[in-house]
């Protein structure tokens, strides 16, 4: 079930250099979402739509966080919104996370997040708390975007840079190989360009631990009509709006 | 309101590919409130489509290289036609094929269901098992008309292309074979390259141009059309509002197909078919027929 229409941005934040965070006010929304679904974002003077991740899910308030990058004419378009004017979006579109049905302290879960695939991973952050473990990969210093909220959400964090200028110099890989050699981690959730997702699925394989992924493709409708976004699976091709964005990393092909 | 004697609550359809099969859309509104749904395009064998990325931005429209994916005839059938048929308007199985027996075979499957109106696809510019062969010359179109027209008895719509030289030539050829009406236009053609990568957008390299942009000359090619065959048109290609749909009208279509729009707002159905209402009610039209092809050209 997902809903459709024009809901109002209720806090508006540039968090890097051409990273927004939006905060939409939208009971409706944020009552059915769940972390690893997303919002499909209409721009005025453009006929396609923009996906975008949900990154924070507030039901106390009733509000939706999103956080995107300017990828084109149509996200930079994106960033002209203020407080207060309207956001026409669906949601929440799409097949989340499966969160485990028991919260424990020595049952883990780790996140592992590369750039702008660390948002949606919050949302999960906010529930596991102290349970999870965020492995955050960035490519300098200076992208680094997020790690302050996951440490709010009583997450570790784990901060890793390509160029070492913070944190773990090198791929995100190494610290989770690290993890899951503790034993007791019993998912990992990953997010980010497709390079990592490959090497994060092989890791999970090696230990045997589950491993879902949440992927990016070029969306038509969103809502798993016009079979535009298509990612094959072992069980042949799925519809990347509907039957994912998240898939269980032992089924996706990539 | 009919097309080829079928009738319709009102003259809206979804266009083929972008509805799927009405499943995903009924969880915002009921799609009943449409005239008819046209089926995604299905072949004889389930088919994977294109490989990724299928969709790109173009100014006031959209690229798109799908490839035809959809779960086989008889999967539609018996999955996904009972819910159409129990949920939606009208039902039109919109269908293309390789050769001649796969059109006849899907066409020959479909005339033992309910379906009410069949949508020979010979438009499809994404692959080339997608029809658009079929559709480029006359004798083509023609024969490949007469093969399905000889095993169904139910109301036949030929998809027509726009990625030829006349249109009005295909259109009167499938109206010789037997076709109860024709749609059109199917997408246009195009490219878009990224100037970075020097790659086209799409994996396809050319895809279907669909959207605002092609709307003209959608008007203009149902226009020619209506004036050269006796058979219905259906007019599609571009039409955003209720504005265009009583323009495409006046340009001679009976009924007419949206599809990118849908994309955009999922709720344009409904803003279409209620300002169709509300044209008739401002302008004292009682029926629409005092509307379709009722432009009146200049001398």
């Amino acid at each position: 079930m997902y809903k459709c229409g024009a809901y109002p941005v209720i806090e508006k934040t540039a968090i890097s250099a051409g990273i927004y965070s939006y905060e939409i006010l939208c009971p409706d929304m944020a009552e059915l979402a769940k972390p690893g679904q997303f919002v499909h974002i209409k721009i005025d003077g453009f006929t396609l739509r923009r996906p975008v991740s949900i990154c924070e899910i507030d039901h106390k308030n009733g509000a939706l966080r999103i956080v995107f990058e300017i990828r084109g004419q149509g996200t930079a378009k994106l960033t002209a919104l203020n407080v207060g004017d309207n956001i026409d979006m669906i949601a929440p579109l799409g097949k989340g996370f499966t969160l485990p049905s028991e919260i424990h302290p020595n049952k883990r879960v780790v996140l592992v997040g590369g750039g702008i695939g660390v948002p949606p991973l919050l949302a999960i952050a906010k529930v596991m708390k102290e349970s999870s473990t965020a492995i955050l990969g960035f490519r300098s210093y200076d992208r680094i975007i997020l790690a302050g909220d996951f440490k709010r959400a009583d997450s570790h964090v784990i901060t890793c840079t390509d160029d070492g200028s913070v944190g773990f110099r090198g791929a995100v890989t190494t610290p989770l190989a690290q993890e899951l050699a503790k034993g007791d981690v019993v998912q990992v959730y990953a997010c980010g360009p497709e390079p990592m997702l490959k090497a994060v699925i092989e890791e999970c394989r090696r230990n045997s631990v589950a491993c879902e992924v949440s992927l990016e493709e070029r969306m038509g409708c969103g809502v798993g009509a016009c079979v535009v976004c298509a990612c094959k699976t072992e069980s042949g091709v799925r519809r990347v709006c509907k039957d994912g964005p998240v898939f269980d990393g032992n089924e996706v092909i990539l | 309101m009919t097309v080829a004697g079928v009738r319709f609550a009102n003259p809206v359809i979804a266009a083929s590919g972008t509805y799927g099969f009405g499943e995903d859309y009924n969880e915002l509104y009921p799609i009943n409130i449409l005239g008819g749904i046209s089926c995604k395009g299905l072949t004889l064998e389930p088919r994977e489509g294109n490989t990724p990325p299928r969709i790109a931005e173009t100014p006031a429209g959209m690229l798109n290289s799908v490839g035809l994916q959809n779960p086989g005839v008889d999967t539609f059938i018996e999955k996904h036609l009972p819910f159409m048929q129990k949920k939606g308007g009208v039902v039109i199985a919109n269908f293309a094929g390789a050769t001649i027996e796969d059109y006849v075979q899907t066409a020959e499957k479909l005339e033992q269901t309910d379906v009410s109106m069949l949508e020979l696809n010979i438009s499809c510019p994404n692959v080339k098992e997608g029809g658009a062969a079929w559709g480029v010359t006359a004798e083509s179109a023609a024969k490949v008309t007469k093969a399905v027209r000889a095993v169904t008895k139910k109301p036949l719509m030929v998809k027509l292309t726009p990625n030829v030289s006349d249109i009005t030539e295909i259109a009167k050829a499938v109206e010789s074979e037997g076709a109860d009406c024709v749609s059109l236009i199917n997408t246009l053609l195009g490219m878009r390259i990224d100037i970075k990568t020097r790659r086209p957008i799409l994996r396809n390299n050319v895809g279907g141009l669909s959207g605002a942009a092609v709307f003209p000359v959608a008007v203009r090619m149902v226009w020619q059309v209506a004036n050269a065959v006796k058979i219905d048109v259906v007019g599609m290609g571009g039409i955003m509002n209720a504005e265009d749909a009583i323009e495409m009208m006046l340009a001679g279509a009976k009924a007419i197909q949206i599809g990118t729009v849908i994309i955009s707002d999922p709720y344009a159905p409904l803003k279409i078919i209620g300002g169709i209402e509300h044209y008739m009610n401002v302008n004292d039209v009682k029926n629409l027929s005092e509307v379709i092809g009722k432009v009146e050209k200049w001398q």
